[in-house]
Formats: C-alpha cells, sequence, structure tokens
C-alpha cells in the first residue's frame, strides 16, 4: 500500500508497463512507478478474473452468451493495452446451474487459477453456494449475475459481494407504479416463479397497486405445464398478467394462453423477456407451428441496459464494433450487450482501484466511488459503504415486432419503502474504444 | 452405527497395532469358491483384514491430502460424498440386485437435515448431526424399501424415479422451512484446535477450512466402506446375494425376500444419508437444483462403471465423476478450444468413456479385472491338475 501511496502523487504514464504508451486511455489511475504483483491474481502484465455461468444444461441457451460477450470486450481492452498495462485473462467456467457444481468450480478459480475476483457469476441458488466461501477467503466476488437482495443489502455480512443489475423487488415497483398511473383500472394478474424472484417482485408490486390485483399464480421451476396458472388468471377476469419469470416460461405462458384464447395485456419483467430468445424457444415448443415472437407483440417490459434492437444508440454501436473486431460466432445479442456491460463496470472498478490493487482496495474503490460511474448501465449504481446494491432504476418499453419503442423513461428507487423518482441524468457518451477511464481513488 | 467417530481415532493409532498382526496363510473363504488354495498377506479373519486396510486407507489419506493442494483437496472432499452414496448403491444393487434410480433424493434428506440442525442457533456436535442425517435418511429409506421389495425391475426403477423427481419438489413447497428453490446456506463448523496442531504435526500445512471438509469427508468415506465390507462379508451379505441369484432357492432356505429387501434398501439409504450430509458440509448448500435426477443417474454410471458390487469400484467410479470433467476442459482449453467449447466437451467425453467402457469392460473396471484374474487362474490350476 505504500507503494501506491507514494505513486498517486504523480501523474505520468511513462512507466505504465507493456501497455504504456496506448492510445485507449487505459490507463486510468496515470501513475509513474511500475507494476507489481500486488495481489493474489495480479503480475506485473495480467490481472486473472473468473466466472461461473450454466454453459452446458437447461439454463445455458442464452446465460452461456454473457460470458462470451465479455470475453470479446475484454479481447479488445487487452489489444487497446489493458488496465494499466496489465492484460485482463478471464476465465470462466461451466456449472451446468447445480450449486454442487458452482462450488467445485469456483473452488478450481480461487484455489488451482488463483484468480484476483469473481466477476458476473451467474444465478441465486447457485452463488448462494459460493457466498460464504468467497467471502471467508477474502475474494472479491463482483457484479453477481443475479437481482436477488441477497447480494448487496448486507455488506456487514458479506463485505466482497456487490450486486449489479437492478434488484427484483425495485424492478416490481417501477412495475406498480407504471401500472397505477397508466392502467389504473386494470385487473391485475401475477404469474410468478415460486422463488425470490417472484417473491421480491411480488413484494414490490403490491406497494403500489395491492388493490388492483385479482390473482397471484405461482409456477415451480421444472414443472413446464403452466395450464393451472394461466385458467385461474383467466377466471379471476385479469386482464393485465404481469409476469416474474424466465424466459422458457414467457413461452410458455404464451402458448398456453394461445391455446385458452385468453389475450391479456402482457408484461414481462426484464428477465424473460428477451424477444429472440423467447422467439426461438417458442418455435422450439410449438414444433414450428409459432416461429418468431410475435406473439409477444405489443407486450410491455422493462430495460436496465440499451438492446440490440436500438441500433442507433452509440453503446449499441460500439458493442456491435467490439463483437465484430474481438467476438466469436453469431451475432451481438442482449446476452452479450449484458456480459460486455458488465466487463465494462469491472474495468472501471479496476481502474479506480489502483495501479497496483489489491483485492481490499478493490472493494473500497467501489465503494468509494462506484455510485459516480457512468457507462451503458441507464441507472446509476448505489454502492456506498452501507449498500452493495447494483443499479436502481429501469425504463419500461413496448416490444413492437422485433424492436422495442419506449413507453417511460427512466426511474429509480430503492428496496424497502424508497419513493420512485425519474431520473433526470443523461445517458452516458462512449469513451474512446469504449474503454472507461476512471481516476484511481484507492491511495 | 452409535461409534460414528470412535473409529477413526482408531485409525490414528491403529496402524502400528493392525500391522503387527502377522500375516498368515488364508485359505479361500466363501468368496472364493474358485480358489483352491493361495498365499495372501492379509489376516484371515474378515474383521482384522478389513482392520488393516482401514488403517491403510487412513494412512493413505493423511498422505493424499498432505500432499495434494487445496484445490485437489476441495475435488477429494466431492469425491468422498460420491463415493459413500455410490458404495450404498453398489451394495444395494450389485449384492442385492435392486436398482434405485431415487439415491439422489436420499442424500437431498440428508443434506437437508445437516441443513436445518446447523442452522440452530447451537448446533450440536458434527457427529451428531451427521448421525442424525443417517437416522432420518434411514426412515425415508425403510419406508421406501417396504415398498421397492415389492417391486421389480423397471417397476421399482419406475418407483424411486418418482421419489427422485418429487422429494427435492418438498423443499420447495415447504419454502419457509426449507428455503425454497434458493435452497438453504450450510455454515460448515469450524474445524476443532485439535484437528489444526494434527496437521501442522504431521505436515506442517495451513490447517484450512477446505482441507478440514475434506478429512471430514475422509473419514466418513473410510468407516462407511469399513462398515459395508464387513457387511457384505457376513451372513447378511451372503442372504443378499442369495435373494439376489435365486429368489426361489433363498425362499426355500428359509430366507424371507421381503425383509432381506428392505434392510439392503435400509442400509443403502443410510450411506445415502451420510453422503447427503457430507455434501452439504461441502456444497456449503443445500438446494433442490443440487439434488436433480442427474446426481441420481450419475450415482448409478459411478457403479457400473466401476464394477456392480464392488466398493473399490465404486470409488472408482466417483472418482471418474469428480475428476474426468475439468480434467477434460483444461484439456479442451489447452488445445486452443475457448471456454465455452472445452466445457461441452466434458459431458461429450464423458459419454464416450461410459460407451468405451460398456464396450471393452462390460463388467466395469473392478469387475473385469476380477473376472480375468480368475480366469487366468482356473486356466493356471486346470493346467496344473492336468499336469500333475
Amino acid at each position: 500500500m505504500t507503494v501506491i501511496a507514494a505513486a498517486t502523487a504523480a501523474s505520468t504514464l511513462a512507466a505504465c508497463g507493456g501497455g504504456g504508451d496506448d492510445s485507449g486511455g487505459g490507463s486510468g489511475g496515470g501513475d509513474s512507478s511500475a507494476n507489481e504483483a500486488s495481489d493474489i491474481g495480479i503480475t506485473e502484465t495480467s490481472i486473472k478474473l473468473g466466472a461461473h455461468f450454466p454453459l452446458t444444461g437447461v439454463a445455458a441457451p442464452g446465460y452461456s452468451e454473457i460470458p462470451t460477450g465479455a470475453q470479446a470486450y475484454f479481447d479488445c481492452l487487452n489489444q487497446a493495452g489493458g488496465v494499466n498495462g496489465r492484460e485482463i485473462e478471464y476465465i470462466y467456467r461451466d456449472d451446468a446451474y447445480n450449486p454442487s457444481n458452482t462450488s467445485q468450480v469456483v473452488n478450481q478459480l480461487v484455489l488451482e487459477d488463483e484468480v484476483f475476483a469473481i466477476v458476473g457469476g451467474l444465478g441465486t441458488p447457485t452463488h448462494s453456494a459460493v457466498l460464504d466461501f468467497l467471502n471467508s477467503e477474502g475474494v472479491p466476488d463482483l457484479f453477481v449475475s443475479s437481482g436477488s437482495l441477497l447480494w448487496g443489502d448486507d455488506p456487514e455480512t458479506n463485505p466482497y459481494t456487490f450486486g449489479w443489475q437492478t434488484d427484483y423487488m425495485s424492478e416490481g415497483k417501477i412495475i406498480g407504479d407504471y401500472i397505477a398511473e397508466n392502467f389504473p383500472d386494470a385487473k391485475v394478474g401475477l404469474f410468478l416463479q415460486d422463488d425470490d424472484f417472484g417473491e421480491d417482485g411480488e413484494a414490490g408490486i403490491r406497494e403500489y397497486i395491492d388493490d388492483q390485483i385479482v390473482a397471484a399464480e405461482r409456477y415451480t421451476p421444472g414443472n413446464t405445464n403452466v395450464g393451472p396458472q394461466i385458467a385461474a388468471l383467466q377466471a379471476a377476469g385479469a386482464d393485465f398478467v404481469v409476469g416474474f419469470n424466465v424466459p422458457s416460461y414467457t413461452a410458455l405462458s404464451q402458448l398456453t394462453a394461445l391455446q385458452l384464447g385468453y389475450d391479456p395485456q402482457w408484461f414481462y419483467s426484464n428477465v424473460g423477456s428477451d424477444p429472440t430468445l423467447v422467439g426461438n424457444l417458442l418455435n422450439n415448443f410449438s414444433q414450428g407451428q409459432v416461429s418468431d415472437a410475435s406473439l409477444l407483440d405489443g407486450a410491455l417490459t422493462t430495460d436496465y441496459l440499451p438492446t440490440v434492437d436500438e441500433p442507433d444508440n452509440p453503446w449499441v454501436q460500439e458493442f456491435q464494433r467490439i463483437w465484430d473486431e474481438c467476438g466469436g460466432e453469431g451475432e451481438l445479442t442482449n446476452y452479450r450487450i449484458y456480459g460486455m456491460s458488465q466487463a465494462y463496470t469491472t474495468v472501471q472498478a479496476l481502474q479506480a482501484a489502483g495501479q497496483n490493487p489489491t483485492r481490499d482496495g478493490l472493494v473500497e474503490a467501489i465503494e468509494t466511488a462506484g455510485s459516480e460511474w457512468e457507462g451503458p448501465v441507464l441507472a446509476p449504481f448505489r454502492y456506498s459503504a452501507d449498500s452493495h446494491m447494483g443499479t436502481a432504476g429501469m425504463s419500461i418499453s413496448r416490444i413492437t415486432g422485433t424492436t422495442t419503442e419506449q413507453v417511460e423513461p427512466v426511474q429509480l428507487t430503492d428496496i424497502g419503502d424508497a419513493e420512485i423518482e425519474s431520473y433526470d441524468g443523461e445517458p452516458a457518451e462512449v469513451p474512446e474504444n469504449g474503454i472507461p477511464n476512471e481516476e484511481s481513488v484507492v491511495d | 452405527m452409535s461409534d460414528l467417530q470412535s473409529p477413526t481415532t482408531d485409525t490414528a493409532t491403529a496402524p502400528g497395532k493392525a500391522t503387527s498382526s502377522p500375516p498368515t496363510e488364508a485359505t479361500a473363504g466363501g468368496d472364493q469358491p474358485t480358489a483352491t488354495r493361495r498365499r495372501s498377506l492379509l489376516p484371515s479373519s474378515t474383521l482384522l483384514r478389513h482392520l488393516l486396510l482401514l488403517a491403510l486407507g487412513a494412512v493413505a489419506t493423511v498422505v493424499i491430502l498432505e500432499i495434494t493442494d487445496p484445490f485437489t483437496n476441495s475435488q477429494l472432499a466431492t469425491l468422498s460424498y460420491y463415493a459413500i452414496a455410490a458404495g450404498g448403491l453398489t451394495v444395494l444393487t450389485g449384492m442385492n440386485g435392486q436398482i434405485s434410480l431415487g439415491h439422489g433424493a436420499l442424500m437431498a434428506v440428508g443434506a437437508y437435515t445437516t441443513a436445518l440442525f446447523l442452522s440452530a442457533e447451537e448446533p450440536p456436535p458434527l457427529p451428531l448431526i451427521l448421525l442424525a442425517a443417517i437416522v432420518v435418511a434411514t426412515a425415508v429409506g425403510a419406508l421406501v424399501g417396504v415398498a421397492a421389495a415389492r417391486l421389480h425391475g423397471p417397476y421399482l426403477a419406475g418407483a424411486t424415479l418418482a421419489l427422485a423427481v418429487g422429494l427435492p419438489g418438498l423443499a420447495i413447497y415447504f419454502h419457509d422451512w426449507l428455503g425454497g428453490e434458493q435452497g438453504m446456506r450450510v455454515r460448515a463448523p469450524r474445524a476443532p484446535e485439535a484437528f489444526d496442531s494434527f496437521i501442522s504435526t504431521v505436515s506442517g500445512n495451513s490447517a484450512t477450512n477446505t482441507k478440514w471438509l475434506a478429512y471430514v469427508g475422509a473419514i466418513c468415506l473410510l468407516i462407511t466402506y469399513f462398515l459395508l465390507a464387513n457387511l457384505v462379508r457376513s451372513r447378511v451379505g451372503r442372504t443378499w446375494r442369495a435373494v439376489r441369484d435365486q429368489e426361489v432357492a433363498a425362499e426355500l432356505a428359509g430366507i424371507n425376500l421381503g425383509a432381506w429387501r428392505v434392510l439392503a434398501f435400509t442400509v443403502s439409504a443410510a450411506a445415502a444419508g451420510l453422503a447427503g450430509g457430507v455434501l452439504a458440509l461441502v456444497v456449503r448448500l443445500a438446494a433442490p437444483s443440487g439434488f436433480t435426477l442427474v446426481l441420481s443417474l450419475s450415482l448409478l454410471t459411478a457403479i457400473v462403471i466401476g464394477g456392480l458390487g464392488s466398493l473399490l469400484g465404486a470409488l472408482l467410479g466417483s472418482a471418474l465423476l469428480v475428476f474426468l470433467p475439468p480434467f477434460v476442459t483444461d484439456l479442451g482449453a489447452g488445445w486452443g478450444l475457448d471456454n465455452t467449447e472445452a466445457a461441452q466437451l466434458a459431458p461429450f467425453v464423458y459419454g464416450v468413456v461410459l460407451i468405451v467402457a460398456m464396450i471393452f469392460a462390460p463388467a466395469g473396471f473392478i469387475g473385469t479385472l476380477r473376472m480375468r484374474w480368475l480366469t487366468s487362474r482356473a486356466k493356471r490350476s486346470a493346467a496344473r491338475s492336468s499336469g500333475g
């Protein structure tokens, strides 16, 4: 730490390791002293990061694309000089969405690969299995890919863990508020996954439209017959259905409703609404009878990131460039944008942690500066010493054909009884090469 | 079963004692019908022989755990719970001829029992908790066993399949109590101070929590295999084999088929319960997604690939489950595949290994080796008797 303290005084790029003469502005702190192997997973020329994702098995479609997006982003970043002259070495391993596997692969990442930090580990039950391990080993556990409250609302117990995406309760509140204002006469039915995802979402939504809700139906993940639930919503007279469900159940609920001749206004939470994936699933489940996501036409959803159907968005254009230059096979998808955006925030955190980052320094950097970072994420993060919750807001949009149109600008809120307010900040500008340039805040 | 912990404390001191019993020449027991007379370094008494193996196993465990890195330690902890459950299953399937696709669910019973006890304000000592996991799983196993004793082959597979699919659903139904889809987080109790001093005297390594869990798993594994090995070499094991091989003859000999089948299922469930308890400690979570049908099926493949009815085979098959996927993934990454492709290679190679094993070693690794050995010995003795 003393080296870093001495280093922050100066501000030339002269001795920034191998990538000191890069043009990408990747060298955030701009310190003059040499790079050191300051902590586990950090060498003079590299930073090792790890992640766990379902790359095989039932949860793999869609989710397995997230790390490919992040990989493409890191590859382009490395070509432009990396972070303070260090290349990012990104290792992601398969847990098949099974907590027993997650525990094994994270053991491997931490004990064998000796990563500096875990970034973007996906899933609530899967990541729960490694929460205590990572915090007891003191491994930074950044930007968990799940909207559970578990990651951010108790930094005292889990000081190394940070959420990233909008939590499900805040999402529920923003949806509830929107319905109360725009559909005050709607009879609302809820279609919920029977776990904390559905529970948090329901708690949020009930804060605003408890009296409008006529039915709340729950499905168990794995049970592919949702006929009873959809029929119960229809029988209760719901003409507006809000779904807190995963993409496969968006497809199942649409097909079931089609069979029952039930046509309410649908509102799917962000998790379950990716039109491309739902279209593929619909095609799959209906054995070709429904060939695309046209059933979703007119449905409402929420966003906290720009999406592929906004080709004019400068962030999407930049991500498209990165995918074309550094990505693998396939198209840029919303899941890849998710992975790239997460990688962008990770780079911001690494830059803020100074030239020679330490694990504790990284946590301190996010707590100190994280709430001011701008990037592809639509609304600011809530990071502080008291909260490790991720972004706080969402916009609402309507799916029309293969694109979406925004119907409500970004709204901000927080868990509990925090108010909802409109976010008045401007969308962030894209930095050169899509690489952030944060000052070091750790000394 | 009450002396869950005591044989371990024995093993620490046992090597000298057990090896001091002189190697004797063993005549072939009932298990080796083709052997006429052979030399063996092992003692003739089954109990002594297994005690000696237990002591050797304990020494080998300490050596292996101390010379390997922390990640391998954690893999060995994973191996221990697979091997405990597979050991129980191989007794049921290999010795008694009953198939079970429901052992994943019985492991869930053990895991949730452990998680519930550990979430208490002041949890009881770890051996008691694991004992409770065994007792509860045994009770469930006995219930299932009663139904299973009336069923055969595919019907039994179907019934236990229902158990594997249905039971984890209870955790979602009683989600306030059992944590639902998200599961119950498990805080494994810290290692006692005696463990720290034991490790520092033995090897000087740091006594991490990972190492402690690996030792807990290994101790449970050794005790389970010791007890199971004794059981299958006893009257009970012989009766099970009789029930498996010739139902009518066994019944004529006065064996109550149903009762012995229930007993086999119960013993097997007890092992699954202990495995579940160890799993909860090692994984630090008991969640329905950890106890899918895939778990039950992998246990079955482990015992089939290792050799039905052989504890060593169950151990080898479990080792394949644990070590093959990361090995293949790293190999794939070394060939320049990206992480996704490397991860997808693992199930593929596993399938290929399974098929190749079934073609070239249809009785499993251990079973095929044993058959080869028996055949060559029979040939030799035939050659000797014709020569003399």
